[in-house]
């Protein structure tokens, strides 16, 4: 065979003329596909649009002032208004960083039992029950949490104050804990916990069997293997999934309502029971919010969707790089 | 590696002769008594998954410093018989078994056998090079170590040992900090060997070592398993007949006839492949199925 | 072949096993509450919290007796291991607990067939019922089924088979979507529609904000449900001269129906219970409204919200009742869901 005389030809390009029937199909399913695209879009339209009077008037001091308050006089007009989101961006970081903070550990935790520990009836139980319970509507965990969770977690708050209360962000000054950013945080961990320990769960149970094998043959125990391979493997799919629990956290409204006292003033001191939430504060003023009001409610689920988009970005590129690496 | 296409051409063309000659080729050995310890011995060893019969009533002794060779068709049980006798076979849900394996004439199934031991005296290469994409080359080699909490005083000493009693120090030694996913797949299942031997285990279980392998990192691959047969006593599973009659001292024909999968026939590799006693030994080896 | 071996697990706990282990945990539990009755501690947590930091110690100091310091460290991690599967268990266990117990007495015989235009949530628990909520779920729901269902199914076809060049930004983009906080969309709908276009309440209003809430859940597992169909399907269809469309329509589709039914379930069961939208679009009437794009509509949710805000025993106890109907609603369609996946993909 001589390779020299051989003439390779450009590849012949293969086009085919999709019948009038899938022209349709394919229009259709695209104009389908886009709908996201769209409706994500009109929202950030609408609301900007809404919102926009608020946001030129207030300017920065949109997101750095505390003050909420609108004086309307007899005529309904708007005489002072004064519309700053700082103390609710606060009280949202606040809470929701609580909830990760508690609900990873928890999650993994589980996440490694439901793969490697449970046996095969019980994870088929666990896994049913975890399910089900991110179904769960928020408005259930905001009552049990209010009735049930609330008293529990107001003595274990005193617990940490009275031991930790030396570390500035334990203050409680005044000694006050109702409806703290810590209950918030806690009935939020509580609700984001099934989907971090679902994310965690499918990553886990990717990790490349050969691999587990080989560190049990050199003599691992349970423990040894899963730091050594199950860890490394999905590390960054639990940071998503833990993005994803964030952003949720962030995003929730009628349950945070229900549990946290909602003050206009900047609070870190996570125990002391004085909070803000901005998908809270919509709740709170809308019922009777003037026209002008609404339009700053606007502004801040502008805000809101904006920084839960953002979120959910990240969380996104994080569990997709996972999946990309193979590893 | 350039004569490699040579020597595999010539023994793909399978005839029991020449089979036999390659068999013969090789320096006739009993096994050493530098190996450690007095040997690996199976008694009626049985195997199911869930109500499936898999293996049936293996009697084996293998004799410390040599090489056994498994083969048989696939399906015939030489896998699970393996990953029964360093305890992997239980991590597969539904397994069960019957018998003993006795190592230095104690059962690694008794009662209050601590198995990670077992698994630190019999290691275990897979069919698949898997060494650990998180850690660098010399963190895999000593992977072991770590994972079973083992102290050793000159870590560099026992580094450089392993990957050149593998055959992979000259080729990584400049490079022992990179990521093992940098390496060739023959290169990364001698690391895998590597790894292996960093727990000084008695035993070395190869499951088809080479069978995702090219013809050049096979060859190196069965030299390190001629070279390290001296010391310890190895069991390697393959399909592959040339490389049975290769590497091995003796050899163990496996056949499943639809039932659970038995021991046919063992002896001498040079016997099985010249003059087998079973008439399906003789089919096999001679190419006539399987 | 020998017949007289029989099947044993080696590896299986033995009796001397599980005693020790029965044994530890009592030890543990004896320890807890000795150690919470001298010490000035009280309460369940520390009962809890004692009994794990001596079942870790105890079954760590067996396990290094035995096996070593490896093993000890395999033990504690166990412990903490299944303390998260408690823990993650526990808050549902609870809640299961106490809507059972607290719903039980808000049940009555009309409280499906009557609703609440004649009484207050303060009333005695006898008068009224959530006939007006239900209904307004269910149109909601209904609502919500017809524009969310072909969306979110065409989108997933639009990844799965048309795979045209916009995929990988509308999976993201879908993504992004799931996460759109409830509260955002009820906020767009009342900008977008309900102020500019029908100045009003309905049902039409709820059911749109809750349209965008439950597109992304049926996008995603209609694609996931999609992705399993096999190639081979459609590769038959198209060799077998079918159009792309008839390949879809007449094999992929009808394929992939029990799956795509579990994702519409999954998608009602994600919005079933949404509040904060409903708060700000359907305003919440008290009476049976069978017109859904006209005025104020109640919803369980809502009666939920309304009742619970009243505050009184009677009122919460509604509470508790309408959150019992909606956990048992929630839980009928995740049975549903979960029979329909479990089922193999079939014709």
């Amino acid at each position: 065979m001589t390779t020299s005389a051989v003439q390779i030809p450009e590849p012949r390009e293969i086009t085919t003329e999709p019948r009038l029937s899938d022209k349709v199909f394919r229009g259709v399913v695209t104009t389908g596909g886009l709908s996201s695209l769209v409706v994500l879009g009109l929202i950030a339209l609408f609301l900007a649009y809404r919102g926009f009077e608020v946001i030129k008037q207030e300017g920065l001091g949109f997101i750095t002032h505390a003050e909420w308050s609108i004086t309307l006089d007899e005529s309904a007009n708007v005489v002072d208004s004064k519309f700053g989101l700082s103390a609710m961006l606060v009280g949202t970081i606040l809470c929701s960083i609580v909830a990760v903070i508690i609900a990873v550990p928890i999650s993994v935790f589980s996440a490694l039992f439901l793969n490697f520990y449970a046996p095969a009836w019980m994870k088929r139980i666990l896994v049913a029950i975890v399910d089900m319970m991110a179904a769960f509507p928020s408005i259930l965990f905001g009552i049990w949490g209010f009735l049930v969770l609330m008293p529990s977690v107001e003595y274990w708050a005193k617990l940490i104050n009275k031991y930790l209360g030396w570390i500035p962000l334990f203050e409680v000054k005044p000694y006050f804990f109702t409806r703290s950013p810590f209950v918030a945080g806690v009935v939020l961990a509580i609700m984001i916990i099934p989907i971090i320990t679902s994310v965690s769960r499918e990553v886990f149970a990717q990790a490349p069997l050969d691999r587990i094998q080989a560190a049990f043959a050199l003599g691992a125990t349970r423990w040894a293997m899963i730091k050594a391979v199950v860890i490394p493997y999905g590390r960054s799919g639990v940071v998503g999934g833990a993005m994803l629990g964030l952003g949720r956290a962030m995003g929730e409204t009628v349950a945070v309502y229900t549990v946290l006292n909602i003050v206009f003033q900047v609070n870190w001191h996570v125990l002391l029971g004085a909070g803000g939430n901005v998908a809270s504060l919509i709740i709170l003023k809308f019922g009777e919010a003037s026209a002008y009001e609404i339009k700053a409610l606007m502004a801040a689920g502008l805000v809101l969707f904006f920084l839960t988009l953002s979120v959910n970005a990240i969380a996104n590129f994080i569990v997709k790089r996972t999946g990309k690496s193979g590893r | 590696m350039i004569q490699t296409p040579e020597s595999e051409k010539t023994m793909s063309s399978t005839t029991p002769s020449s089979l036999a000659s390659v068999a013969q080729a090789k320096p006739e050995r009993n096994g050493t008594n530098s190996a450690q310890g007095t040997g690996l011995e199976t008694r009626g060893i049985h195997a199911w998954f869930g109500k499936n019969h898999v293996l049936s009533d293996i009697n084996l002794d293998f004799t410390a410093g040599s090489v056994t060779a498994l083969i048989g068709p696939s399906g015939c049980g030489k896998s699970t018989f393996i990953r029964t006798i360093n305890r992997m076979h239980e991590f597969i849900p539904g397994a069960a078994m019957a018998g003993e394996v006795l190592l230095d004439g104690k059962d690694v199934y008794a009662p209050g056998v601590d198995v990670t031991k077992i698994r630190l005296q019999i290691g275990m290469v897979f069919q698949k090079p898997n060494p650990f994409p998180s850690m660098t080359i010399g963190e895999n080699v000593l992977s072991g170590l770590k994972l079973a909490q083992l102290k050793v005083d000159n870590k560099d000493d026992l580094l450089e040992e392993c990957l050149v009693r593998a055959g992979l120090w000259t080729e990584v030694k400049d490079r022992l900090n990179t990521h093992g996913g940098s390496l060739s797949g023959g290169q990364q299942q001698r690391l895998c060997i590597a790894r292996a031997l960093a727990v000084r285990p008695q035993v070395l279980l190869m499951d088809e070592p080479c069978s995702a392998l090219d013809p050049g990192s096979t060859l190196r691959i069965e030299d390190t398993i001629r070279e390290l047969s001296d010391t310890m006593t190895i069991v390697i599973v393959t399909h592959n007949m040339q490389q049975a009659a290769r590497v091995s001292d003796y050899t163990a024909f496996f056949l499943s006839d639809g039932g659970p999968g038995e021991m046919i026939e063992v002896a001498r590799t040079s016997e099985i492949f010249s003059q087998p006693k079973d008439q399906r030994t003789e089919n096999y080896v001679t190419g006539r199925f399987g | 072949m020998s017949t007289l071996a029989t099947p044993q697990k080696p590896w299986a706990k033995r009796p001397i096993d599980r005693a020790r282990e029965l044994a530890i945990v009592l030890f543990a539990g004896f320890f807890s509450f000795a150690f919470v009755a001298v010490t000035e501690m009280k309460g369940k947590l520390a009962y809890a919290l004692i009994f794990f930091i001596a079942y870790a110690l105890l079954s760590a100091t067996f396990a290094f007796i035995s096996r070593g310091a490896p093993a000890a460290k395999d033990a504690v991690v166990s412990t903490f291991v299944s303390l998260g599967a408690v823990l993650t268990v526990l808050p549902m266990l609870s809640i299961l607990f106490t809507v059972i117990k607290n719903g039980l007495p808000g049940l009555h015989l009309g409280l499906l067939n009557h609703d609440m235009s004649m009484a207050t949530p303060t009333d005695p628990i006898a008068t009224g019922g959530i006939l007006h909520a239900v209904t307004g779920t269910l149109t909601l729901v209904a609502l919500a089924l017809i524009m969310s269902v072909p969306i979110g199914i065409l989108t997933a076809l639009y990844l799965t088979e048309v795979k045209g060049k916009f995929a990988g930004p509308i999976r993201f983009l879908v993504q992004a979507m799931s996460g759109v906080p409830s509260i955002v969309a009820g906020l767009f709908i009342l900008s977008a529609v309900l102020y500019p276009i029908t100045k009003g309440y309905s049902a039409l209003m709820g059911s749109l904000a809750l349209t965008i809430l439950m597109i992304p859940t049926i996008a995603r597992t209609s694609e996931e449900v999609l992705l399993l169909i096999p190639n081979d399907l459609r590769e038959a269809g198209t060799a077998l001269g079918g159009t792309q469309w008839r390949t879809v329509a007449m094999i992929v589709l009808p394929a992939a129906r029990s799956g795509l039914m579990t994702a519409v379930i999954l998608g009602v069961a994600r919005i079933a219970g949404e509040t904060a939208p409903i708060l700000l679009l359907t305003g919440g009437g008290d009476k049976v409204n069978p017109n859904p794009f006209n005025g104020s509509v109640g919803s369980i949710p809502y009666y939920i919200w309304k009742s619970f805000n009243a505050g009184s025993p009677e009122a919460i106890t509604r509470a508790w009742a309408g959150l019992l109907v909606l956990m048992v609603l929630v839980f009928i369609l995740f049975i549903a869901a979960r029979s329909l996946s479990s089922r193999k993909i079939s014709k």
